[in-house]
């Protein structure tokens, strides 16, 4: 008699938790050493459920079906010089920023679910992690290879590895990373797979692609589509990995709460650079940050904290924060990189008129009162030849690196920097935010000996104290991979491709 | 109640999974993105295989949802007959 076909819960049962063993003569806690540390309880992982009831032989294949369909795509894509079809070589910097920002805290995600996974008592998770991990890992590769062929027409991907240790605006996502890879093995997946894949991710894959498809790109439509039918997957894992803590304990609530705070904060900060590249480097723009934003986070995100109430969940208290600064982060990321131009690996430039018209008609609120005029000054400056850079660097933020440019939106201030600042060991740190602040005060040690690039340069470790020294140090150079798109080697290069004076 | 969501590439076999989503789930929106569909429904949304099954022609195993799913919300119930997104307690 044939063997009957087993049905999706009998097979996850039998293929993943008949994997684990009970330990017989080994103490299980040495097995696991940072199972409590974090002070998460756990009492039952059975109660462990993955939704998707993946199973690795079931994993293989469909991994293996997304590859091919995105391998074929790669190949038709350099073979017809799909790079031509873009919307126009301006578009090719939005990638930049994806490759040298985002792509690496893939593998640095890939390394963290490896480590995690190892360290999880219960099969589901550890499978679950597994899967992840080996996910990341293939995000990372696949968006080398989309890269690569841009890399062969145009400046600044080259030097991605060696720059993501160094540059300012890199650092950024790196620290995300060290900083949750340098957490317990519950964190670390509150803070990648809830907080970053299940609330914030949608707001890095889907407007990247959107613009992507609306800006003839269609090797990274193909590899964010393929990365992201992986991060539906992550995305429920991140909710079942919340729903499974607070159930397992009362005491795991206050502490999740605290992890949810701190890494939806982090997580946000970062997409600042995706408000920026949404609204300033997509030359055919589909949707602004802030209709991202609603549609992404307070519509999507307020459902998700609805559901967890139950639990006595609730949204984190900087809620307003981030929705006062909806109108505003766009305009003042791009300002920084337009500012710092000179120190970045991708070309900047000041809108047209269209787009200028575009963005006041996103943001009638904030854009014509505040960000419209700076943007029209640079613009005249431009004509005039006296292109204006910063010569300076900017103040960083201890916690998220990220150059203090956030505004008092808060308190009606838009115009006025919001600096904050705590001393610890009689030294004292500044951050962008309350809530900056707060992180660094909760576990200041583990900030303290944060490496800031601007502290670096003007300690002497970034090559020198000249501007050329430290583009150097960047193997960024000055006139290729930076300053503005106008003059540039990839403009000269696209005119001729397209046969324009 | 709140809104699930999810969202497949705009593709030919999405397609059928997508009319077969509207069949029955009759109150959802569908919303034609670029690249992508996403399908919004109040408080759940359920896709059931013999309805993608009869719409694709052929046999469509509910785990294949993997290969063009870009993203989605809500709470996973999924079995070898349907897959289904809700939010709630269960």
């Amino acid at each position: 008699m044939q063997a009957k076909k087993l049905n999706v819960k009998d097979k996850y049962r039998l293929l993943t938790r008949d994997l684990d063993w009970e330990f017989s003569y080994e103490d299980r806690k040495e097995a696991f050493p940072y199972e409590e540390f974090e002070g998460i309880k756990i009492t039952d992982w059975d109660k462990w459920e993955d939704p998707f009831r993946l199973t690795m032989d079931a994993y293989w294949k469909y991994q293996a079906e997304k590859e091919k369909k995105l391998y074929a795509i790669y190949d038709a894509f350099a073979q017809n010089n799909g790079h031509l079809n873009v919307s126009d070589a301006r578009y090719v910097n939005a990638l930049k920023v994806f490759l040298t920002a985002v792509s690496p805290a893939e593998f640095a995600s890939s390394n963290g679910f490896a480590w995690a996974g190892r360290h999880y008592g219960g099969a589901g998770a550890r499978v679950a992690a597994q899967m992840q991990s080996i996910d990341e890992l293939r995000h990372y590769q696949t968006q080398i290879h989309a890269m690569s062929h841009y890399n062969k027409y145009f400046d600044g991907f080259e030097e991605f590895p060696h720059m993501h240790d160094r540059v300012w605006y890199m650092s950024v996502v790196k620290s995300f990373f060290d900083d949750c890879r340098s957490s317990g093995p519950f964190e670390y997946i509150v803070a990648v797979s809830f907080a970053f894949e299940y609330v914030l991710t949608n707001l890095l894959f889907v407007p990247f692609m959107s613009g992507a498809a609306y800006n003839g790109d269609m090797a990274t439509v193909t590899f964010g589509f393929s990365a992201q039918s992986d991060e539906a997957r992550h995305m429920t894992l991140g909710l079942e990995i919340i729903k499974f803590l607070l159930e397992q304990h009362e005491d795991n609530v206050p502490i999740v709460q605290e992890w949810i705070d701190k890494w939806l904060w982090r997580g946000y900060r970062i997409l600042a650079v995706v408000a920026m590249m949404m609204d300033y480097m997509l030359p055919q723009k589909f949707m602004s940050w802030k209709e991202a934003w609603e549609l992404y986070f307070e519509d999507a995100g307020g459902a998700l904290f609805k559901d967890l109430e139950r639990y006595g969940i609730k949204m984190p208290d900087f809620t307003e924060t981030i929705k006062n600064e909806k109108d505003h982060i766009s305009h003042q990321a791009w300002r920084v990189f337009y500012s710092f131009g000179h120190a970045a690996a991708v070309h900047t430039g000041t809108p047209t008129a269209e787009e200028l018209d575009w963005l006041s008609e996103k943001y009638p609120d904030t854009f014509d009162q505040y960000y419209r005029p700076r943007l029209e000054a640079a613009a005249e400056l431009e004509a005039k030849g006296e292109r204006f850079y910063t010569a300076g660097l900017p103040q960083l933020c201890q916690t998220c690196q990220i150059p203090m440019f956030f505004t008092n939106v808060d308190e009606g201030k838009p115009t006025e920097i919001v600096y904050r600042e705590s001393t610890y060991n009689d030294e004292r740190f500044h951050f962008c935010s309350n809530e900056c602040k707060h992180i660094f005060d909760r576990e200041p040690e583990k900030y303290v000996h944060a490496w800031l690039p601007v502290h670096q340069i003007f300690q002497g470790n970034c090559g020198g104290g000249g501007l050329d020294e430290v583009m150097e140090y960047y193997r960024m150079g000055l006139g290729e991979m930076n300053l503005d798109y106008k003059g540039s080697p990839d403009e000269k290069r696209w005119k001729k491709w397209k046969g324009v004076a | 109640m709140a809104r699930v969501q999810i969202a497949f590439q705009d593709n030919d076999e999405s397609r059928y999974i997508v009319s077969a989503i509207e069949e029955d789930n009759p109150d959802s929106t569908i919303h034609y993105e670029p690249a992508l569909i996403r399908i919004e429904n109040e408080g759940s949304l359920q896709i059931n295989k013999a309805t993608v099954e009869a719409h694709m022609g052929r046999e469509w195993d509910v785990q294949s949802i993997h290969v063009n799913l870009v993203t989605l919300t809500g709470n996973i119930d999924e079995d070898d007959d349907y897959f289904k997104l809700a939010w709630g307690g269960q």
